[in-house]
């Protein structure tokens, strides 16, 4: 016999004991149930309006303008040009991705370890940029990188040669690396400072080595937050639209950038419909391939 | 976990040039702020304010700075009012479609803006909605549910539902119930997603662009046509005021927050 | 004391007929009956998952019963709602409201019964003065530790003079110095106050301490209900037997004739003067103190008693005394308790055991007593 019917899942579900004794019932829980429904309902009605129903007319209008057909399709895929686009659109993210998991996994760390008040120093450093208009940050790249900008005025002053960084991939990168930094810190301090030290105390005594106990322990325990930080950056790489835009040339040109061209300037809906589809089909099905990485998490031993 | 002194060296030095890569490009704008050549080159000559002047002089600025404010209040209002119900509904229904609705309500996250902002822009050529402010407001709000949702979610998840029955084993029915311990215990968890979504909208631009009219400009907008139409160092400016204002606030918060936790 | 004259003898009374209580296609309860006086110490025992805790919130209306009959006080409750039943209910883990203050969380039922500030406010000072907790009024939950906060869900559910406190594995949380001196505690205001008392507890020895009488749950139903005596000396069914006191389960080939029943152990045959009513296969049980030790070679007073061979296989000082764990000829352990000044026995000592054909109970043998135990 251990414990006490209140905290002994004896019956996961059909448990009495456990969760609100009101959901009881089956009569009582459909009720819930209708109430749970009549709750989400105005979120869900203003999300199908400015969300869903939007999504859906874009869709409509690929294949529907300026003829029924897959016409648009064939273009996107067919054109040469459309699909080194495509290509720069993922390696840019993998890249913003990589970059922003060395940055973070070290700072991450750091801020579980250190004591309360230079922690709360660390969670503002990466608050502050959240909080800072996006537009501003923005702005704030492009006067660093510019040809006669901050970067280049330093290097000029040491007698350096000037490098060129706007309109440069290299640019792209950094710019959207420091605008999606917070995102893979964030995930991944959550999951660290739920990581038991202990466990790589054990390990040392075990006989590991430092190096040992932390690539055998350590990184295994939070690599969930490394993939859910992972591939929330990645995905929101893939729509970057301003950061690439002010800071990018035409050789760095992200798939947004193109839809937005076809739209506003070309005014061919069909075509930019259809780009903004394979943008949103590649979104969704990276995510639901992930989906299952960021949900594993190891379960907890002992007392929590 | 003992580390070996070089270790530590390396991760403090690690953690620092983050840090200070995360902070330092916003501070930028400051100096630039002040720059008496008007354009944005490196490094800023002389010193004027002219630039603040005429952010708050020239209607062009001031009234995107107010349609900004706004709609971000009108947004906030609505976003919490409709995230804090879904949450409310969405803990409620606790079963596997709960899960699903969840995630189907929290896409406008992950959905690209471009995306996004073609499609509404087509809905509202159709509807005439491009550059009112109902259209602003509607837009902005589905994009800020999600984080009041969140928000909520999170304090509703902590929230010991063993006080509620409580509660009514001391005599308080649903709606005293609510109003006098399931309210006052999540507030914090409602009053962030209250300022997660202003922030939201006040800080959209991607969908701004597209359902923009030269009769209803958000500050966001006017700050991207500024920095891509000409040098003016007024975006300099604005960008120090935001900067500072937020800074304040969340200043404002911390010292608040920590004197309730305080006493 | 003052608050106590008010109360005494306005406890409620509670009737529960046939009560039973389905989660889907998962009886929690079923057929429950039981009748609890007005004033009375009600326990509810058993395991995890026994039904005991669903009873409580069936009577606190938290939760609706599927079938039968709740009375309270003399009146249904079926349907009305927890708000409106005027019962207090103490909650394992306290359930105190983080955002009130110990005297806020205690005035929280006043307010809300719109009781007079001035009133409420003497009503507060007494009901903290009940549980000794007056210096802590203005201090938050979570500035108390686990006992105080017990002591200040105590004095909440009280301070509205509830006719029927309902209390939910209270002193669950507590170490046991703590739950001892709690569990006098309790008692003292129970006399106090003279209201009706369910107290939830899977503890038998909690249960022993502090109840009139007690209903012992075992899988939705409701196995036997007597004071502690008679739970321990005529327990109606092996699952109960087990559940209170330790206790030596003897199963063997059974024999029942007109003057009792034999049962043969490993060759071994010990005789009852008991019959079994109904069906089922004939187990005994004995209480330890009923068993008595003696040296394999050794003969002696053993007329009239049974006797089976064992082997000491653990020996457990306890101060007052000795506990013996003995190994039968069939592997299975018999308990024995002796007294202080009786022969001692070590670890492997061969002995027989004694006892009297008048002190073992037969009882209707039932596996599931095993499993549930364990």
């Amino acid at each position: 016999m251990s414990g006490s019917d209140a905290s002994t899942p004896a019956r996961s579900d059909a448990n009495p004991d456990r969760g609100s004794p009101r959901s009881g019932g089956s009569a009582g829980r459909a009720a819930l149930f209708r109430e749970g429904w009549l709750l989400v309902l105005p979120a869900l009605v203003v999300l199908c309006a400015v969300m869903a129903y939007p999504l859906a007319s874009i869709a409509v209008r690929s294949i529907s303008q300026p003829e029924w057909g897959l016409q648009n399709y064939a273009w996107f895929f067919g054109t040469p040009v459309n699909l080194t686009v495509l290509q720069r659109t993922f390696t840019i993210s993998a890249w913003v991705t990589v970059v922003c998991v060395l940055c973070a996994y070290p700072y991450a760390y750091v801020m579980t370890v250190v004591g309360p008040t230079l922690r709360v120093v660390l969670i503002l450093c990466v608050m502050v940029p959240f909080w800072v208009s996006g537009v501003v940050r923005t702005l704030s790249w492009v006067l660093l990188l510019q040809d006669s900008g901050a970067i280049n005025s330093a290097l000029r002053g040491l007698g350096l040669p000037p490098v060129r960084l706007i309109r440069t991939q290299t640019g792209v990168v950094i710019g959207m690396a420091q605008v999606l930094l917070p995102f893979m810190i964030l995930p991944m301090y959550s999951v660290m400072k739920g990581i038991d030290l202990r466990l790589v105390q054990a390990a040392r005594s075990l006989g590991a080595r430092p190096s040992r106990a932390f690539f055998s322990v350590y990184l295994p325990l939070s690599l969930p937050g490394v993939y859910a930080g992972a591939i929330i950056v990645f995905i929101l790489a893939l729509g970057f639209y301003i950061t690439p835009a002010l800071l990018g040339g035409p050789r760095s040109t992200m798939l947004s950038t193109l839809v937005q061209t076809q739209v506003l300037s070309l005014l061919q809906w069909g075509r930019g419909g259809a780009m903004g589809v394979v943008l949103l089909v590649a979104t969704l099905v990276l995510l639901a391939l992930a989906a299952p990485l960021m949900r594993q998490r190891h379960k907890k031993t002992g007392a929590r | 976990m003992t580390m070996s002194p070089f270790t530590r060296v390396l991760l403090g030095l690690c953690c620092l040039l983050v840090a200070l890569w995360l902070v330092a490009p916003t501070l930028v704008v400051v100096p630039m702020s002040f720059n008496e050549n008007k354009s944005l080159a490196f490094p800023p000559k002389g010193f004027t304010l002219d630039w603040y002047a005429n952010f708050f002089s020239n209607p062009e600025w001031s009234s995107s700075l107010f349609n900004s404010l706004k709609v971000a209040s009108l947004v906030a209002v609505a976003a919490t009012v409709l995230g804090t119900l879904a949450a409310f509904g969405l803990d409620r229904m606790k079963s596997a479609s709960a899960g699903w609705l969840r995630m189907i309500l929290l896409t406008p996250m992950i959905v690209p803006g471009v995306v996004l902002g073609i499609g509404i822009y087509a809905v509202y050529l159709d509807t005439h909605l491009v550059g009112t402010l109902f259209g602003f407001v509607v837009a902005h709000t589905m994009l800020a549910i999600p984080f009041v949702l969140i928000a909520v979610s999170a304090s509703l998840e902590v929230f010991d539902k063993r006080l509620e029955l409580a509660a009514a084993s001391l005599g308080a029915g649903r709606w005293t119930t609510f109003r006098t311990v399931t309210m006052p215990l999540i507030a914090p968890g409602i009053l962030s997603g209250f300022l997660f979504a202003f922030v939201t909208s006040f800080d959209e631009i991607i969908v701004s662009l597209f359902i923009t009219s030269p009769y209803l400009k958000t500050l966001p907008v006017q700050i991207y046509s500024s920095i891509t139409r000409d040098a003016d160092p007024t975006v300099a400016a604005v960008g120090t005021i935001l900067f500072l204002a937020t800074t304040l606030l969340i200043g404002l918060g911390l010292v608040l927050f920590g004197r309730e936790r305080r006493t | 004391m003052a608050t106590a004259v008010p109360t005494l003898g306005r406890g409620a009374a509670i009737g529960i007929r046939s009560v039973s209580k389905h989660y889907g296609g998962f009886a929690a309860l079923s057929d429950v009956s039981l009748h609890i006086e007005p004033g009375e110490f009600m326990t509810f025992l058993g395991p995890s998952g026994s039904g005991k805790t669903t009873t409580l919130n069936l009577i606190a209306g938290f939760t609706d019963i599927s079938g039968g009959h709740l009375d309270v006080g003399g009146k249904s409750v079926v349907g009305v709602p927890a708000h409106k039943r005027n019962i207090g209910v103490v909650f394992q883990h306290y359930a105190l409201f983080p955002h009130m203050t110990v005297g806020g969380n205690v005035a929280y039922p006043l307010s809300l019964r719109r009781v007079p500030a001035a009133e409420r406010t003497e009503r507060v000072k007494r009901a903290l003065e009940m549980v000794k907790m007056t210096d802590f009024a203005h201090r938050y939950p979570s500035e108390l530790s686990g006992g105080q906060q017990q002591r200040v869900a105590l004095a909440r559910a009280i301070v509205f003079d509830p006719p029927l406190l309902l209390m939910d594995e209270p002193l669950g949380a507590l170490d046991k110095k703590l739950r001892e001196w709690l569990q006098l505690e309790i008692k003292r205001i129970h006399r106090e106050l003279g209201t009706t008392f369910v107290y939830v507890t899977h503890d038998q020895e909690e249960a022993l301490v502090l109840s009139d009488r007690i209903a012992v749950f075992n899988g939705g139903r409701v196995e036997q209900i007597g004071t502690g005596r008679q739970l321990y000396d005529e327990p109606a069914t092996l699952f109960v037997g087990r559940f209170i006191g330790d206790s030596t389960v003897l199963r063997g080939a059974a024999r029942s004739d007109g003057t009792g029943t034999a049962l043969t152990i490993a060759g071994e045959t010990v005789v009852t003067d008991k019959r079994l009513s109904g069906g089922g296969v004939p187990v005994m049980l004995i209480r330890p103190e009923k068993l008595r030790l003696q040296r394999r070679s050794a003969t002696g007073a053993g007329d009239g008693l049974n006797r089976l061979a064992g082997r000491i296989s653990e020996v457990i000082y306890l101060g007052s005394g000795s506990k013996y764990e003995v190994e039968l000829a069939d592997g299975s352990t018999a308990i024995v308790r002796s007294p202080l000044g009786d022969e001692s026995f070590a670890i492997g000592d061969p002995v027989d055991l004694l006892f009297s054909p008048a002190d073992a109970k037969l009882l209707a043998d039932d596996r599931s007593a095993d499993t549930t135990l364990t």
